[in-house]
């Protein structure tokens, strides 16, 4: 069945069941991804998909959720009756409604849908990269983590009361990470991730340059000094920051009690007021884009923080509705549905006199450590409480030259991290998960030895 | 069974489908694949949250799917797909003979048909009747979370349930024919408490395997207790100050330390990988003395038990490290292609999406002669880490796991709460430091996400004592 007949199915089997108000939202995809290890191919793997996510509102307008990845007839009829049953149970405190702006005209751009390439061309490819990498310098003996992937995807959402939104697009994704030896020395690995619309978008060349540079650049290296330091985030590790302390801006998490921010935060200072942050979904170089959320709510860019202080939430529907104000393009589609960002573009302000513009990563002759990469967020993250305490790839800049730091964390709070950042640098990057320049924070803990 | 069934062109769970797979299977043989496996899944899942007084989410889901594997020499090629028919399983075989771009029809290994079925599953067919219904399940959480509103600092509760009933089935070009079902439980409860500018949380899980009346004998009074006295205690507490020291490490969910820094690397998809500092060292010292590590699949009830593997392989008890000599690798059939570790059954795969690989299973550090106290007050300065987080391995080794509640040690003596440490480290370098085993080991629940996807595990250990470690904090 396509989007448009599983519509009509649902509608049917709702009108048999005498379920007048549902929507749903479907995935539908085609993945293909290759593996290689030293020129042979390892694992070739294709997926055929299909989810299908029913909310049902009962007499009583509680909600009621189910998901399948079966949409055959029967499969939809027992999704709804199973719904229907999960209704009773539906949350009396907290009503849930279709988004007011479900129905809103919005551009979908089709361009972005790229023809397949093929899994032999896949494996072509990734050989020939990972060929390149080891060859690239003499200490790389493998590439354990790779794979060469392209997907085919669609995403539909329709309720009873007429909308009906889809959209389909690809992706294709490459990653290498290399593994560096030298004798008497631990091995190293780092490598690099590439997004694009198809296979023919993506850089290879570039992939496998920066997996090959990184992974060098940590081969001499050395443990730092348990202390406070000058802090230089590199974009994607600012970016993982913000993201794993998102919550700040999350209505959601607000109303759930885990953010550090609540009702009244609009307003609040966080930081200098050269910080501009927005959520920026339809970025054009956000390769993951899509224009409209679980509930249809179109996706828009939105200011999260306007010259250091927080300007606006992320919202759903209900979230909007509590707040009096309107649903942002961030929700999931769940029986309690969930919030998120899509793509975080960090910016510096026109009103920026207060920063410290010598500190700049290519220049400074000073002392301070460059924040490369943020690892294990899952472990290292207390969101609720505004802590961190992360492992990091990166280096300690003294006297000029740089070594690779072995080894070592980096801990504070969110709100002192902010509070003190004391330079943003001009030129933004584009990363796997948003845009950002290099931010400088001053006096944050390493630990590295005693 | 009925002869309609036999004839089925699709899959029918609760039937004999071996006619079925035996035609799909000749068909990946007569192609040219050396092997060929089918993994058959049908889900039935249910969650509920509960958040203060109230219940905030119930969420059913159910699905089915397959994922068929071929593997030629030792390349393999995996499709996943939703389509249980005849003609969509046999499209998926045609899809990964193609991409393994398979020309040579010379098979290594010769088809005979499927072995008699090994049903696992006869005494659990009445399970799904038996697990608790939902609104049993939202009236035990809601007092649960009652019970958790002992003071006004408690700002947040909540407690959550899942139950994840998955019936397999699975057939391959060796004979292995065997169908079994499954049943996971999970509850926890979550606490943050504030005052001021203080803030704390404090977290248990609860879990258990094929037990569908486990949920009605969870002690959610003593679980609320536990929690909230976590929650009090860390409240307050200052951050741990960074350095390296002497750690005691709690049984129960302290055992995450050995599944990060240790039994990961021995997965032999790590060896597949090259990224393991263990491939040579068997029969090797690696591991203090007093350190023997076990992996299996068999304690009844525990969360990383199972009567047969995703590779329809019987589980074994593997003893990994034995007095501190490794002793096994966890294999299983890619590995055992690849590396020539013998398969432990350990072939797991979260769901039809993924290819089973070397996976944990329970996976816990044996007890020693020692008591809490004694490892304790073997140290004069150093910290005692009673509850952990999360935590991960690096491609090289390193791993790291947050520490959730923690107290310094002082002479002997267990003093102050301390807050934002973590542990930071090598495998092969903390392992020999582990000098000390206690005499409680305990189990605990979790999940482990990795190349085959989230999968249940148990972890454990006795209460263990790590002489030196770097502890991140501030």
């Amino acid at each position: 069945m396509n989007s448009k007949e599983i519509t009509t199915q649902i509608s049917e089997v709702a009108d048999s069941l005498n379920l007048k108000k549902w929507d749903y939202g479907a995935s539908f995809s085609n993945d293909y991804s290759v593996q290689v290890d030293k020129g042979e191919a390892k694992q070739l793997k294709a997926s055929q998909k299909q989810i299908l996510t029913i909310r049902v509102w009962n007499e009583s307008n509680l909600v009621g959720i189910t998901t399948t990845s079966d949409v055959s007839k029967s499969g939809i009829k027992k999704a709804l009756n199973q719904a229907n049953i999960a209704s009773d149970f539906g949350n009396k405190n907290e009503s849930t409604e279709f988004s007011p702006l479900a129905k809103v005209p919005i551009k979908v751009n089709e361009v972005k849908k790229r023809i397949p390439v093929g899994i032999k061309k896949l494996l072509t490819l990734l050989r020939e990269a990972e060929v390149k990498l080891i060859e690239s310098h003499e200490s790389i003996k493998s590439v354990p983590y790779n794979g060469l992937t392209e997907s085919f995807f669609e995403r539909v959402y329709a309720n009873s009361d007429g909308a009906f939104r889809s959209y389909s697009k690809s992706q294709a994704a490459l990653y290498l990470y290399a593994r560096a030896e030298e004798k008497n020395n631990k091995p190293r690995s780092s490598g690099s991730v590439k997004l694009g619309y198809g296979v023919e978008d993506i850089d290879i060349e570039s992939c496998i340059r920066e997996a090959s540079n990184k992974t060098i650049s940590h081969l001499k290296y050395s443990s730092i000094k348990t202390d406070k330091y000058l802090i230089c985030f590199s974009p994607e590790s600012f970016l993982t920051i913000i993201n794993a302390f998102s919550s700040m801006f999350n209505a959601r998490s607000i109303l759930d009690g885990v953010s550090l921010s609540n009702k009244n935060s609009i307003g609040e200072k966080l930081s200098t007021k050269a910080l501009n942050i927005y959520d920026d979904g339809l970025h054009e170089k956000n390769i993951s884009s899509s224009p409209f959320d679980g509930e249809g709510t179109p996706t828009k860019r939105l200011c999260l923080i306007n010259k250091g202080k927080i300007e606006n939430y992320i919202h759903s529907e209900s979230t909007a509705r509590i707040f009096k104000t309107i649903p942002t393009g961030h929700a999931g589609l769940g029986s309690k549905v969930s919030v998120s960002p899509d793509w975080i573009v960090v910016e510096k302000s026109d009103e920026n006199y207060d920063l410290k513009t010598s500190l700049d990563h290519s220049t400074y002759e000073g002392e301070f450590v460059y924040i490369e990469e943020l690892n294990a967020i899952h472990a290292g993250v207390r969101a609720s409480q505004g802590s961190f305490s992360l492992p990091f790839d990166g280096w300690l800049y003294k006297n000029g030259t740089k070594i690779s730091i072995e080894s070592a964390t980096v801990a504070g709070d969110i709100k002192y991290l902010l509070k003190n950042i004391v330079n943003i640098e001009s030129n933004q990057e584009v990363t796997t998960s948003g845009i950002s320049p290099h931010i400088w924070v001053d006096e944050l803990s390493i630990t590295g030895d005693a | 069974m009925l002869s309609s069934q036999i004839k089925s062109n699709e899959i029918v769970f609760g039937s004999c489908n071996k006619d079925l797979l035996e035609e799909i299977i000749f068909y990946g043989i007569g192609l040219g694949a050396d092997f060929v496996e089918i993994f058959i899944e049908n889900t039935d899942n249910s969650s509920v949250l509960a958040e203060e007084d109230f219940i905030t989410s119930v969420s059913p889901s159910f699905g089915r799917g397959a994922g068929i594997r071929i593997f030629k020499d030792k390349k393999d090629g995996f499709v996943s797909t939703n389509d249980l028919t005849k003609i969509g399983l046999m499209r998926s075989v045609s899809q990964a003979i193609e991409m393994l771009d398979i020309t040579d029809k010379k098979n290594r290994e010769v088809f005979n048909g499927l072995n008699k079925h090994r049903d696992y599953s006869l005494s659990k067919k009445k399970w799904i009747d038996e697990v608790p219904s939902i609104h049993e399940i939202s009236e035990k959480l809601l007092v649960s979370t009652k019970s958790l509103k002992k003071n006004n600092k408690i700002i947040t509760r909540k407690g959550s349930y899942s139950r994840n009933l998955q019936e397999v089935m699975i057939a391959s070009s060796d004979g292995t024919y065997a169908s079994d079902i499954r049943l996971h439980q999970t509850v926890g409860l979550n606490v943050i408490a504030s005052d001021a500018q203080y803030r704390s949380s404090g977290s248990r899980r609860f879990g258990s395997s094929g037990m569908p009346n486990e949920f009605r004998l969870w002690d959610h009074e003593k679980a609320a207790n536990d929690v909230f006295e976590s929650s009090m205690n860390m409240l307050y507490a200052d951050y741990v100050d960074a350095g390296q020291m002497p750690v005691v490490l709690a049984n129960k969910f302290g055992g995450v330390i050995f599944h990060e820094a240790c039994g990961h690397l021995l997965e032999t998809t790590q060896i597949e990988r090259g990224t393991t500092p263990f491939e040579n060292k068997l029969n090797e010292k690696i591991a203090h003395e007093s350190v023997t590590a076990i992996d299996e699949g068999i304690s009844e009830g525990s969360f990383g038990s199972l009567s047969v593997d995703d590779e329809g392989m019987e589980p074994e008890k593997s003893v990994l490290i034995k007095d501190g000599i490794l002793k096994k690798f966890i294999s299983d059939r890619a590995g055992e292609l690849r590396t020539g570790h013998k398969r432990t059954g350990s072939g797991r795969r979260q769901n039809y999406s993924f290819a089973a690989a070397s996976r944990m299973r329970n996976t816990y550090i044996a007890k020693g002669d020692y008591s809490k106290e004694d490892l304790i007050n073997s140290i004069s300065d150093g910290l005692y880490c009673k509850s952990m987080g999360g935590g991960s391995v690096g491609a090289t080794g390193q791993f790291n796991f947050a520490v959730e509640e923690g107290y310094l040690i002082k002479n002997g003596k267990l003093t102050n709460p301390v807050k934002g440490a973590t542990l930071i480290g090598e495998a092969k370098e903390v392992m020999p430091k582990i000098s000390m085993c206690g005499n409680d080991l305990e189990l605990a629940p979790g999940f482990c996400g990795s190349i085959s996807g989230s999968v249940n595990v148990t972890v454990g250990q006795p209460h263990i004592k790590v002489d030196s470690i770097t502890v991140g904090g501030r």
